[in-house]
């Protein structure tokens, strides 16, 4: 159930050079929350005029808070970093298919859960369901330095590995090297793992590449360009494999039908 | 207070829709918006069979509006008539059908295959500028939109409204090559055609290169226009281009629209259609006005 809002923010607070996280009140958002879906932020200026998709890093059911951190990017980002205690927010949300598909199994207990960049902050509401869920949780979190935001967030729900493009903590490189160097998957265990993660297009389709390779199931979540948030322009599609539920024509809409998808549904 | 107007021969209990192709075929909206409040719903852009549309990136903002190069992707008629329309049967509001081809042929069949459906419109996109074939192509000479409107007569049972492209050089030629075609009403403007780059990354912000562009920013050009092809034809005109809110709506009816389409507004607030007919409902209460129809053209 989406719900058109208008939320009041409790804190905003910067995390690292030009990460932010902001938490507002929205319990009627967090009421149907889910690991892997998003809210849209719509701007205060009629100029700029298309929400921006924004993952949700966290929920708390009890105080209704909901807890986004983002990389500023642009005019709607930077004018969120800015709205302290008080302001007000206009949101949609959630949107979108989150893991709730991924089976509830207990075949496969261990997940390893990798998150680069700004695909960080999504893994963390899913880390803690399903630590809660009683998986063996592993966060592989990928950084361009020493500024690890959300890492201490992850540690009572995973065990965390930490990759860095200019090497000055962890792995030297990417999420897949410090998945090896950790030897995250010893030999026998891929019928007991699964992947979940978000992060850039590289990224993905390396994670994509390594999981056909180990038969390992991977679900990703994707990002694009989008404009009503809803399913209706069909601004943010992704080529998938078999038909879609709108068009009949292999476009699924990241807004609807995602933005979690298993890897093998896509053509990346 | 009368807000009903008479458009084509059909009666529209309010001036307010949708504008095609922003509002899907109402379902995702009836969420937050309740369709019996409009006028009318105008849906996506349907073919004879399924279009695919254009590769991502599909949209950008620019200031003041945005840019897309969708490209038509539609589920084609069978899913559309199966799914689409029953849908938005059940719903007190009247169902325009936004119609799209590559050719002619392909034009008159999908206004035959709809001629015995409930839609009480048909809205023929002949001014898409995002598609190689059929679209703008049409929608840019005044002989071929004749000769369209013609064919697509000669097969309709609904009344037809022609949708016109701004990308032209005097759009009233156009609206009179509609109306000689015997078409029932002309609906403007189409997007503006326009282009964005990407700094970063140094390459053009849609994959297509050109889109479309829509919002408040082309809202003058479209009163305008409206404005002007009011003062030459006789047929009525479905005004859009940038309305976000009642005022906007009105200025179009005052220029000459005898209803408008709410477009890209949707996006930056999902509410906004119904929040549009009441704005314009208490427009006429303050301002004393009894009937809406008092307002239709009536700057001159």
């Amino acid at each position: 159930m989406k719900q058109y809002i208008i939320a009041t923010v409790a804190e905003t607070v910067r995390l690292a050079e030009g990460i932010y996280s902001t938490t507002v009140i929205a319990p009627e958002i967090v009421k149907f929350a889910m690991p892997g879906q998003f809210v849209c932020v719509y701007t205060d200026d009629c100029a700029h005029l298309l929400p921006r998709p924004i993952s949700i890093c966290d929920i708390d059911r009890s105080t209704g808070a909901l807890r986004l951190v983002y990389r500023v990017v642009g005019f709607g980002t930077d004018e969120l970093s800015k709205k302290g205690a008080g302001a007000s927010v206009r949101l949609l949300g959630p949107i979108g298919t989150g893991y709730e598909s991924v089976a509830e199994g207990k075949e496969r207990p261990v997940r390893i859960l990798i998150g680069g960049g700004i695909g960080i902050p999504p893994m963390l509401l899913l880390a803690k369901e399903w630590s809660k869920a009683g998986y063996e949780v592993h966060a592989v979190l990928g950084y361009r330095n020493a500024e690890l935001f959300l890492r201490d967030d992850f540690a009572p729900y995973a065990t965390c590995y930490i990759a860095t493009d200019d090497g000055s903590v962890g792995t030297h490189g990417t999420v897949l090297d410090a998945i090896r160097a950790e030897k995250l998957i010893p030999s026998g265990a891929e019928e007991r793992t699964l992947f979940a993660a978000c992060g850039p297009m590289p990224m993905l389709r390396g994670i994509a590449g390594a999981a056909k390779e180990l038969g390992i199931p991977a679900y990703i979540s994707l990002e694009e360009r989008m404009a009503c948030g809803v399913g209706a322009c069909l601004g943010c599609i992704v080529k998938s494999r078999e038909t879609d539920s709108h068009s009949h024509v292999n476009n699924k809409r990241i807004c609807t039908e995602g933005p979690v998808f298993e890897v093998n549904q896509l053509c990346l | 207070m009368n807000t009903s107007v008479n458009f084509a021969g059909v009666t529209l209990k309010n001036p307010v829709l949708t504008a095609s192709g922003t509002f899907g075929s109402g379902m995702e909206y009836s969420e937050f918006v309740d369709l019996n409040k409009l006028g009318g719903v105008v849906t996506k852009g349907v073919a004879v069979t399924p279009w695919e549309g254009n590769p991502t990136p599909r949209v950008a903002e620019t200031t003041g509006g945005m840019l897309n190069a969708i490209g038509l992707q539609n589920p084609g008629l069978d899913v559309f008539m199966s799914r689409d329309l029953p849908f938005l049967q059940k719903y007190d509001t009247k169902i325009v059908v936004n119609v799209c081809g590559h050719s002619e042929e392909e034009y008159t069949q999908a206004v035959a295959r709809l001629a015995d459906s409930c839609a009480d419109l048909l809205e023929i996109n002949i001014s898409c500028p995002n598609v190689k074939e059929g679209g703008i192509a049409f929608g840019t000479n005044a002989s071929k939109i004749e000769e369209i409107t013609r064919a697509v007569k000669r097969v309709a049972r609904q009344p037809i409204i022609m949708k016109l492209s701004p990308n032209v050089t005097d759009i009233t030629e156009m609206a009179l090559a509609a109306q000689n075609g015997g078409a029932d009403a002309v609906s403007l403007i189409n997007t503006i055609t326009g282009m964005k780059i990407d700094i970063n990354r140094r390459t053009f912000a849609l994959a297509n290169k050109t889109g479309g562009l829509s919002g408040p920013a082309i809202k003058p050009v479209a009163v305008r226009m409206v404005y002007q092809v009011a003062q030459k034809v006789q047929i009525p005109i479905l005004g859009m281009g940038g309305i976000a809110c009642a005022e906007d709506a009105i200025e179009f009816l005052m220029a000459g629209a005898t209803a408008v389409s709410v477009g890209t507004a949707n996006f930056g607030n999902p509410k906004v259609t119904e929040e549009i007919v009441a704005g314009i409902e208490r427009y006429m209460q303050r301002n004393r006005v009894e009937d809406i129809r008092e307002l239709i053209g009536c700057v001159k």
